[in-house]
């Protein structure tokens, strides 16, 4: 304690402190801040109707109206499908917390039961794209290389090269798609949820979400390999710059003022 | 060792003496073998640059050995599986090979582009450096142009780089370069088919861009470099106040044995850094982008960081056209380019301003503590805000995923920032120098705050203050102060009126800002120093 | 010229320079005297041979270390195979023999640094010298030698004198370098009305990027977003680069009841309109799809363009309406161009009108 108290009026006390602070500002917001990871799980069962409209009066009747039809805090849910009420609900997007410029992904609230019974219910409104058999989106055998240049045609302008997300008008954003399961995926393409154009089997057959979902694995999946290093997240030149700027200068410096700094002189206590 | 030196000379002798009477390399040796260098970090930042520089001429050589500038279309079979009969140009498919089937050509790829990076990051920092401390003066105004184009010439040879490997990000880029070449009044088009070949992309703009950066711009930027360390050498280092430190010496190590093995080593130690930052980090993925196709596109397309101010002012400025007798002014793309440029001249003219300003004809060696140049410090940290608010403009949208802000608010941020942010940059940073001038001033009177506390035998508790040894009270007061100029009476003695120009009111106006009242604290004097020493009780 | 005149700044002196009428006046008055370079302090290594010993122990031992390290790098580059991933933390999967060159060469070169510096800290002089400074301008008799030198040399030559010869000297150095401008001609073709037409003429059908079939009305719903190249365009053709550039095409259906903008309404076919996909700004492929409100902005520098509404301009730089194609549906139920593009595509340029 006493070094410390005759430190503190050492020239680089404030540096240090002002990067102790840092550091713990960082530590608590790391702490704290929300985490966002949600997997559904695959158990699918076949359930009444009726049980999923008990649901629906009680999460999704407030903004979507007590039949589905719509109000002026949700749009009408009649016609689009089980597959887009899996995809809303399965990804935690719905229910909405807050009214916002766009539902983020949260911790899903309902099991995948509860999701079925939903999306009987709501498919039973109206027809629409039925959520997808593991054959349609498995995208094992799928040809990588098309879907790499049917990603760049049609997900990459707002999903980035390899999935990393991006950034749309007025706080909107195309989310990253790291972690998102094939069915998921293909149920996003299908049915567009909301400001995502949707991709029908009519302008992108089926064979086609598979390998787009089969290309995101490669390059985007658990496994996939970063041959130079460090992905700095995938985001291109502005994380290229910050790394090289902080790391790389950051470092050459640290190193010139060893290459320049005095050496200790043989008085110093 | 003398006797034997009598015999005969040793066998490195007979060398030197043999290439002595060939190129006289004595007489050079003499005045520079001892050469005096001052030790300082930020003297170093130079080196950085002449570095990464030869380390990225040396990694090009190589990877031209592999590199196929060409634009012919073909189908890749390499080793990455996720293109596997994509159709790509060459450039793309030799790139590729370069990543995948070469071995170690990965790495070479990526420490040249590194330390295109580190570079462009050096030269800014060190041209800072030498701005904030006036190196720029008398006599080296003529380096700094040097180095000032040596920083252009680097952003546009990397950018060129950039475009080399014909992927779908670089493509992009090209294709902003080409719609900005088109906004130019009458001759856009002309000069966009004959830099293309044609329309965009054509069949050529790799090859072409080729000779210009492996051959064109580097040319010319070795002989600028060569002709900057020449200069650096002829008017020797600038160094800083301190006892013993005058204008008419420099006082350092000799260049034989120690700046031999700092600098000398120094090479290696950035090399061996940017080597190790090239194993742990990629840069520009080629095979995660893909080939270019002019139909295609990616979210997040960006410039390398560099040229991320011209992007921050093509994205912020509003789309203005004039559509007058059947032809296009097409400002909202022209006014960006004319004023990219704009933004480099303005920091590289400065040291011309200010020389007018002051009328100062002499030669400057001793470097200035940025706070005792409140006003020039102010336009620089001004500059330097003005280039930040550029580049988050260049990165508005990944400044708004990632802050989870709207990209709409940070452009109009942007917009109004790249007025506002500079005038407050350089208001607030005036205050901080004459705070830290007053601050000099106090340690220089009162001594240096001990941080222990004494309690007086009548209870009051003081800290005790240090006294400055000579030479730190030396040190603090050896900057000089400029008077400001004064037009004079605008009358002369017979009551003729004097005819006093804009330029000279202009003149006095600026300098009375530079050096007026508020805008300096007068250095402490001796008499000052020594009426407060003298007195007691002092806190 | 006036740096005689200045005097030793350091000296506790007041002088005012005031060269001419107009330039600063310099208030310099030092009022504490330079003392003088510090005596020189020993550091350990020059008292104390153990230490120096230690300095030069640890020296070597980097430049063996930077040895070892290329070693390495070969053993590295010979048994390493270039496809082999590893996984590495916290960097991730990455190849093997990318990460161990780096690092190997990294070490070598660093320790090669390392080793020199800390021998120039520890064990070389660090004894402070000062160097004079000279004047960089010239003496004022060396400058009277030249500009003497120079005007009788400019006098022999006559140049002044004869200003027949000097004028068409002056003249042809000035018109040389214009066969070098010349040549440039063939850099590239006039662009003429290069940029005023595409691929797309009347009776094309709307191929899908996707599928590379012709698409029908029915196959584009609402909120569905595709992209169309005009019928007889193949990735194979040696244009397709240059072509594309210009014809790639957006597709999305509005209800017709939503379409605000008139002419918007006519040239679309039940709701079914398509727009060029080339930015009227710069040029980046703008197709970032909003379906619930229309609106499409573009990725390189945020033009937003609203579909609904003839595609004008609502934010960012582009400075005028993306271009629509006029299309309807030929005889077999296909969707058709009903012509090219009224108006170029892509960037404005001064021509454009």
């Amino acid at each position: 304690m006493k070094k410390l108290s005759a430190r503190r009026r050492h020239p680089l006390a404030a540096v240090v402190v002002l990067l102790l602070a840092l550091a713990a500002t960082g530590g608590l917001y790391a702490a704290f801040a929300p985490a966002d990871k949600a997997q559904a799980d695959d158990t699918a069962q076949s359930l009444a109707i009726d049980e999923g409209k008990k649901l629906y009066a009680v999460g999704c009747s407030s903004c979507h109206g007590t039949g589905g039809q719509g109000s002026s805090d949700g749009p009408s849910l009649v016609g689009v499908g089980a597959a887009a009420v899996d995809f809303q609900v399965g990804t935690g997007r719905m229910p909405l917390q807050q009214q916002g410029a766009q539902a983020p992904k949260k911790k899903v609230i309902y099991n995948q039961a509860q999701i079925d019974q939903l999306a009987a219910y709501i498919s039973s409104l109206g027809a629409g794209p039925s959520v997808p058999t593991e054959k349609q989106y498995n995208p094992d055998g799928a040809d990588i290389a098309k879907g790499g240049e049917l990603f760049r045609t049609n997900c990459a302008q707002c999903h980035n090269f390899t999935g990393e997300g991006g950034a749309l008008t007025h706080g909107k954003f195309a989310p990253s798609l790291e972690g998102v399961s094939p069915k998921h995926i293909y149920e996003a393409m299908q049915t567009g949820p909301q400001n995502m154009p949707s991709f029908p089997d009519t302008t992108m057959p089926e064979k086609e979400k598979k390998d787009i979902i089969a290309y995101l694995d490669a390059v985007n999946g658990e496994k996939t390999q970063s041959p130079g290093g460090l992905k700095l997240g995938g985001l291109g030149p502005v994380s290229e710059g910050l790394f090289g700027w902080i790391f790389g200068l950051g470092s050459l410096i640290a190193v010139a003022v060893w290459v320049a700094a005095r050496t200790a002189k043989a008085k110093k206590s | 060792m003398s006797s034997d030196n009598k015999k005969k000379a040793p066998a490195g002798e007979r060398v030197a003496d043999w290439a002595d009477g060939r190129l006289g390399i004595y007489s050079l040796a003499k005045a520079n073998m001892r050469k005096i260098f001052p030790d300082h970090w930020s003297f170093m930042l130079g080196e950085i640059c002449l570095y990464s520089f030869i380390i990225i001429i040396l990694t090009g050589v190589y990877l031209t050995l592999f590199f196929h500038p060409s634009m012919n279309e073909v189908e890749y079979h390499g080793s990455y599986v996720p293109l596997q009969g994509q159709l790509m140009s060459e450039a793309f498919n030799s790139t590729m090979h370069i990543s995948f089937d070469v071995r170690g050509g990965l790495l070479i790829r990526q420490i040249h582009h590194w330390a295109a990076l580190i570079f462009l990051a050096g030269m800014f920092v060190h041209m800072m450096r030498v701005f904030f401390t006036g190196a720029f003066r008398k006599p080296r105004e003529v380096n700094w142009l040097f180095g000032f184009l040596l920083f252009v010439l680097g952003m546009f040879t990397g950018f060129t780089g950039y475009s080399l490997p014909d992927d779908l990000l670089s493509g992009t880029g090209v294709r902003f370069m080409q719609g900005a070449i088109l906004s130019v009044p009458v001759v856009g088009t002309y000069l966009s088919m004959f830099l293309f070949g044609g329309e965009f992309p054509g069949g050529d703009f790799v090859a072409r861009f080729y000779s210009v950066h492996i051959l064109l711009l580097p040319g010319i930027m070795l002989g600028l470099m060569v002709a900057h360390l020449i200069l650096v050498f002829y008017h020797k280092h600038t160094q800083f106040a301190g006892p013993g430190k005058t204008n008419k010496n420099v006082v350092g190590m000799p260049l034989l044995p120690v700046y031999m093995a700092k600098a000398g080593g120094f090479f290696f130690l950035v090399f061996g850094v940017i080597a190790a930052i090239s194993a742990i980090a990629s840069i520009n993925p080629i095979w995660a982008l893909g080939p270019y196709r002019p139909d295609q596109v990616s979210t997040g397309a960006q410039p390398d960081w560099y040229m991320g101010f011209s992007e921050g002012l093509i994205r912020v400025m509003p789309g203005w056209e004039i559509n007058l007798w059947g032809h296009t002014l097409v400002l909202g793309v022209f006014i960006p380019l004319v004023i990219f440029p704009l933004v480099l001249v303005t920091i590289a003219v400065y040291p011309f301003i200010e020389s007018w300003v002051t009328g100062d004809k002499r030669e400057h060696h001793v470097l200035d503590r940025p706070r005792n140049v409140p006003t020039r410090t102010a336009f620089g940290v001004a500059w330097i805000t003005w280039y930040m608010v550029l580049l988050i403009g260049g990165g508005n949208d990944l400044w708004a995923t990632h802050f989870h802000l709207s990209i709409n608010a940070i452009t109009w941020f942007v917009r109004i920032g790249f007025f506002v942010a500079p005038v407050i940059a350089f208001i607030v940073t005036k205050r901080i120098c004459l705070g830290l001038q007053r601050r000099d001033k106090d340690k220089v009177l009162h001594g240096r705050e001990s941080g222990i506390i004494k309690r007086l035998p009548h209870g009051e508790f003081i800290e005790v203050h240090e006294p400055l040894d000579q030479g730190q009270l030396h040190t603090l007061t050896a900057h000089e102060q400029y008077a400001p100029v004064e037009i004079g009476p605008t009358v002369d003695e017979n009551g003729v009126e004097r005819k006093v120009s804009g330029s000279q009111k202009l003149r006095a106006k600026l300098s009375k800002g530079y050096y007026g009242e508020d805008n300096q604290i007068p250095k402490p004097t001796a008499e000052e120093y020594k009426e407060i020493t003298s007195g007691h009780g002092h806190h | 010229m006036s740096s005689q005149e200045i005097p030793e700044e350091n000296l506790p002196s007041k002088q005012v320079t005031e060269p001419e009428h107009g330039s600063v006046a310099v208030a310099d008055e030092n009022p504490f005297a330079d003392p003088g370079l510090p005596p020189h302090q020993h550091r350990i290594q020059d008292i104390d041979e153990r230490a120096a010993k230690r300095s030069e122990r640890a020296i070597a031992f980097m430049f063996m270390l930077s040895m070892l390290a290329t070693v390495g790098f070969i053993a590295a580059f010979v048994t390493i195979p270039a496809d082999k991933s590893v996984f590495i933390w916290p960097i991730g999967h990455i190849s093997g023999l990318n990460f161990a060159l780096g690092m190997t060469l990294g070490l070598a070169l660093f320790c090669i640094g390392a080793g020199a510096v800390h021998w120039a800290r520890t064990l070389m002089s660090d004894v402070e010298v000062a160097d004079e400074r000279h004047p960089i301008e010239a003496e004022p008799e060396v400058r009277a030698k030249v500009m003497a030198d120079f005007k009788a040399g400019a006098e022999e030559s006559q140049f002044g004198r004869r200003k027949l010869i000097r004028n068409t000297m002056f003249g042809a150095l000035a018109l040389v370098p214009l066969s070098g401008v010349v040549l440039l001609r063939d850099l590239g073709p006039l662009p003429e009305d290069k940029l005023r037409h595409t691929k797309w003429a009347k009776g094309k059908k709307l191929v899908n990027m996707n599928t590379h079939e012709p698409l029908r009305p029915s196959d584009v719903q609402v909120g569905s977003l595709t992209f169309a190249m005009p019928e007889g365009m193949s990735e194979h053709d040696h244009d397709f680069q240059t072509q594309i550039a210009k014809a790639a095409l957006m597709i999305v259906r509005i209800q017709p009841e939503n379409i605000k903008d008139k002419r918007e309404l006519e040239w679309s076919h039940e709701g079914v309109v398509a727009y060029s996909k080339i930015c009227t700004h710069v040029g980046c492929p703008i197709s970032l799809y909003e379906q619930q409100t229309h609106h499409v902005l573009c990725p390189c520098h945020q033009s937003t363009f609203d579909l609904s509404d003839g595609a004008r301009v609502i934010f960012g730089p582009a400075g005028h309406a993306l271009p629509q194609l006029r299309i309807g549906v030929n005889e077999e139920g296909y969707l058709e161009a009903l012509g090219d593009f009224e108006e170029p595509v892509g960037p404005a340029f001064f021509e454009r009108g």
